[in-house]
């Protein structure tokens, strides 16, 4: 009874927050984002007292039920485990705890976290490697499936449902989001739950915890026959048999063992009086470390498309169209940060590089940095679209609250960088048009068009951008007609401003 | 056991009744058939030998009145993806079924379908006798008026066409730019006389020009008739149009007046208003359903163009086989308007007007826009979110929300963000070319605000 309450808890949570990543209508996050928010390192950053006193109360009271039920790179890692047990039984035996690499590993993870090198951190953290996983690996298809029901409510006249964009953000984060994949896989196939208490610094914390929990499963020697028929079924190699002992720092009761249990022998009851110290001996156990592939930056700015010039021609023909050239990334001495993420090391030291706001981010604008320092983290970029007045999207699902919002006026106040003119690239100047797309669309109203030749009013006009006025939202950039380089372009703001 | 046999007997049992169930149907069927047979089907067959023709005074040239326009020819992706092509089969397809039905009058012109469809028209009728059809295309000489330019591009037509005389050739698109334009392209250049000669000497069988403009210049080119004979005149001429044309546009019924006084005969464009007078409000298409259930919306349009007497034939760009024969049918033959249904057009055009449609007839004289802008797409796009009432007139509107969601969702689907209303930096190269006089830019910039205003929930 107790698994199967476990199993569906499990199943929905698992669901709901994988549905999170995949959402294309943003309206999930809404009633389920608060299952990102319980997140324990996203709750340890967002310093959200309460949630973090939840869950260590929650791990006190019963173990780790967190890395059972909340944590979806567990539940991830008990489908894969469950799917190798369907080919092979009992194929789980006890191992004494890696302690010094557990340990070690929680070492490494906060000097990484105190140095501000949250994305580096997050590498062996569950909940955002598992995000990496969901938003590069599974929301694609799920948006491929999207838009083949897209396509056939257009066929229909049906407004019901609307294409998604798909394209690739950053190639390095999809290599580690596959390397992870690839190691937990693997990890859960042959050894269940390794990965969690070996590598996992949430599950090292969290055994600490669980160590001295009031419910835990106890072996009930009177009953036991000796079968090893739990430690066998113990994904997390945790029950010593022979000696009727269970090592409760590993233990994620799973509850798996009380129902293998043919002889009832194994209880999950409070705590009556000191735990047996279970015994420590050098088994054999394998490691791995996530430090995937870290190739060199790749920018990705999708086919070069030919430009078509279009000449003085003979006769000028009708229909067709132009063909549009990509536009590609201009260089940005600062890196654009979401506005609510106050300033760039505030943000590198509280964001997990969960992804979450980039798989939700409606406009295409932001994408995981490639920056060694911010490795993974959100970063804006206006080629595809811009920061829109009124989406607060990111902050909305953020879990960690490295990117927070009040309200979209904030937000809309909020001076993330600053456009700069490219006087080289200015359509009035190169192609004698008249344009002012930047200014028309800028939501504050920080451009005015006004004559490049100062003495002659009639002479084309350029953008005088008031950056007092500017809040970086890259409306002008994106909507700048030059390409494939914009003649305005916003450079980001180390420290954020309200202006 | 027991039971397993009975089943059997159960399946043989059921596959007789089905068996028998079968004979049974198969015998009524045709019996139903043969008492009703029209019950069946509610589209008859299209006569092959019924068509209207009207017979020009100046040469006796017998003319269908459905005369086909090769400006909106079926397109496919080309081989290599890039652009879209000309779908010959499909043309040839369309072409050979007009035939068949009795038109016998192609319009083109040099600057079609990118260019196009003066050889694509010459490959489907090379297949007939250069006899059994008449061939009309037009010196489209917009952006370059030399004297040079301009033969050359009368001459090409001879090349493209594959023909050594042309029916009818049109002065195209007199009044876009004013009178000076006109002067530029035809009069100072010479080319009016260069064209009389050719007149002349046979390869030219009727001289006529085709219009969109302003009456000033409507009267002084027709006043040119003393000299020049024009032999015939192709206008815009619908049920809106004629009383009520948008922009710059003259009314029909001083065009259509002032042709018949010097007896030119008429030639029609753009009856159908570019699939504006097919595709219209869900309350005009049930007031036309209403009157005539077994008409579609467009025939009314054909019988109104072509009830006049003195309309040589009517000008439909069919890209669809669809529309090829609803129009065949409406003149195979035509059925002339009473004086009622005129005026219950006239009260429908008036209640055309109270929807803001845009008047763009999807000619696509204005692409390619030099900033990748697919104007025809956006405008048709706003046409049909007014024309199926998902146009909110305000933020509080009662279908808000639904309207708000099938404007968004249909913009995306219907134009590629990279080519919508945001991107026009409102250069203006387009606006010359529009014949219906819209301003491009302006309209671009108003359904950016309405678009942002709804993506913004702003209320309005």
């Amino acid at each position: 009874m107790l698994r199967k309450i476990r199993i569906a808890a499990a199943t929905i949570c698992f669901a709901l927050i994988t549905l999170l990543f995949l959402d294309v209508t943003g309206t999930l996050h809404l009633w389920f984002g608060w299952l990102a928010k319980i997140q324990f390192l996203p709750a340890i950053l967002a310093l959200n007292v309460g949630i973090v006193a939840f869950l260590v109360i929650l791990t006190l009271l019963f173990g780790r039920i967190y890395c059972s039920v909340i944590c979806p790179l567990g539940v991830f890692q008990d489908i894969v485990s469950w799917l190798a047990s369907k080919r092979k039984r009992n194929r789980f035996r006890y191992s004494a705890a890696l302690s010094w690499l557990r340990y070690g590993m929680l070492v490494v993870f906060v000097a990484l976290l105190l140095a501000g090198l949250a994305s580096w951190a997050a590498l062996i953290e569950p909940y955002s490697a598992y995000g990496r996983i969901a938003s590069n690996l599974f929301a694609p298809v799920y948006r491929w499936g999207n838009n083949l029901f897209a396509a056939i409510a257009e066929h229909v006249d049906s407004y019901a449902f609307y294409s998604a964009e798909i394209w690739l953000k950053s190639l390095p984060t999809l290599l580690i989001a596959i390397a992870t994949l690839v190691i937990i896989v693997v990890l859960a196939w042959r050894n269940g739950r390794t990965y969690c208490n070996t590598i996992c610094p949430v599950g090292t914390v969290l055994g600490l915890l669980s160590r001295f929990s009031l419910f835990r499963p106890v072996i009930d020697t009177d009953k036991c026959n000796g079968c090893q028929s739990c430690a066998r079924n113990c994904k997390a190699s945790c029950i010593d048999a022979k000696n009727h002992t269970i090592d409760y720092s590993r233990c994620v009761t799973c509850m798996d063992c009380i129902g293998k249990c043919t002889q009832h022998a194994i209880h999950y009851v409070p705590r009556t009086r000191a735990v047996h110290k279970p015994n420590q001996s050098l088994t054999e156990a394998k490691k791995e470390g996530t430090t995937g592939s870290r190739r060199t930056f790749l920018s990705l700015t999708g086919l070069l498309a030919t430009t078509a010039i279009l000449h003085a021609q003979e006769k000028k023909v009708d229909g067709g169209l132009a063909v549009i050239e990509d536009k590609k990334i201009p260089k940005r001495a600062t890196p654009i940060t979401p506005p609510g993420s106050l300033s760039a090391s505030h943000f590198a030291q509280h964001c997990t590089a969960c992804q979450l706001c980039i798989a939700n981010c409606p406009n295409q604008v932001l994408r995981p940095s490639g920056n060694l320092m911010t490795f993974m983290q959100p970063e804006m970029s206006y080629e595809r679209g811009y920061c829109r007045p009124e989406c607060a999207k990111c902050a909305e699902v953020c879990p960690t609250d490295a990117i927070h919002l009040t309200s979209l006026a904030e937000k809309s106040s909020i001076q993330i960088g600053h456009a700069v003119w490219v006087k080289a690239n200015c359509v009035p100047l190169t192609d004698g048009v008249e344009c002012g797309n930047c200014a028309r669309h800028c939501p504050t109203g920080a451009i005015q068009m006004v004559a490049s030749d100062a003495d002659n009013p009639s002479s084309p006009k350029i953008p005088a951008i008031n950056i007092e006025r500017c809040i970086g939202c890259g409306a002008c950039e994106n909507l700048c007609p030059a390409r494939p380089f914009s003649a305005i372009y916003v450079e980001g703001h180390k420290k954020h401003r309200i202006i | 056991m027991e039971n397993k046999h009975k089943k059997n007997i159960d399946r043989r049992d059921f596959l007789k009744v089905l068996g028998g169930t079968a004979v049974a149907s198969a015998t009524i069927l045709p019996g139903c058939k043969e008492r009703k047979d029209s019950a069946y089907t509610a589209t008859t067959e299209i006569p092959t030998d019924q068509m209207t023709y009207r017979t020009n005074p100046g040469n006796n040239d017998r003319v269908s009145l459905l005369g086909y326009g090769m400006m909106r020819l079926p397109l496919i992706p080309s081989p290599d993806g890039t652009h879209d092509t000309i779908d010959q089969e499909a043309v040839n397809e369309l072409v050979d079924y007009a035939i068949a039905h009795g038109v016998n009058y192609f319009d083109t012109s040099p600057v079609y379908v990118q260019g196009g469809s003066e050889k694509s028209t010459a490959i489907a009728l090379k297949r007939y006798p250069r006899d059994k059809y008449f061939i009309a295309t037009k010196l489209s000489n917009f952006s370059n008026f030399t004297r040079e330019n301009s033969i050359a591009m009368y001459r090409q037509s001879f090349v493209d066409l594959q023909v050594d005389y042309i029916d009818y050739y049109l002065l195209h698109s007199i009044g876009n730019g004013g009178i000076e334009t006109f002067r530029a392209r035809y009069i100072d250049n010479g080319i009016i006389d260069f064209l009389l000669e050719e007149r002349k000497a046979g390869r030219i069988r009727n001289l006529g020009f085709s219009f969109h403009g302003t009456q000033d210049v409507f009267d002084e080119v027709l006043a040119m008739h003393e000299t020049v004979h024009w032999d015939f005149v192709q206008i815009q001429l619908n049920y809106v149009d004629w009383r009520h044309a948008s922009g710059r546009n003259v009314n029909a019924e001083y065009l259509y007046a002032e042709l018949e006084k010097r007896h030119i005969p008429a030639i029609i464009m753009e009856p159908l208003l570019g699939g504006r007078l097919s595709n219209v409000h869900d309350h005009i298409a049930a007031k036309l359903k209403q009157r005539k259930p077994e008409s579609s919306v467009a025939s009314w349009a054909f019988r109104f163009a072509g009830s006049f007497p003195g309309v040589l034939t009517v000008l439909s760009g069919m890209t669809y086989m669809e529309h090829l024969q609803d129009n065949l049918r409406t003149y195979s033959p035509l059925d002339p308007l009473t004086p009622d249904d005129r005026e219950f057009l006239e009260e429908t055009a008036q209640l055309m007007m109270r929807y803001p449609t845009i008047p763009c007839n999807d000619c696509k004289y204005c692409m390619p826009c030099p900033y990748g802008l697919d104007i025809p797409g956006i405008l048709l796009h706003f046409n049909k979110c007014i024309n199926e009432g998902n146009m909110p007139a305000s933020s509080q509107d009662e279908n808000y929300r639904k309207a708000r969601r099938a404007f968004l969702i249909g913009y995306d689907r219907s134009v590629p963000k990279l080519r919508q209303a945001n991107h026009c930096i409102g250069c203006g190269q387009c606006n010359p070319h529009c014949p219906q006089s819209i301003d491009i830019p302006k309209e671009m910039q108003r359904i950016d605000k309405f678009v942002e205003d709804l993506k913004q929930e702003k209320e309005f």
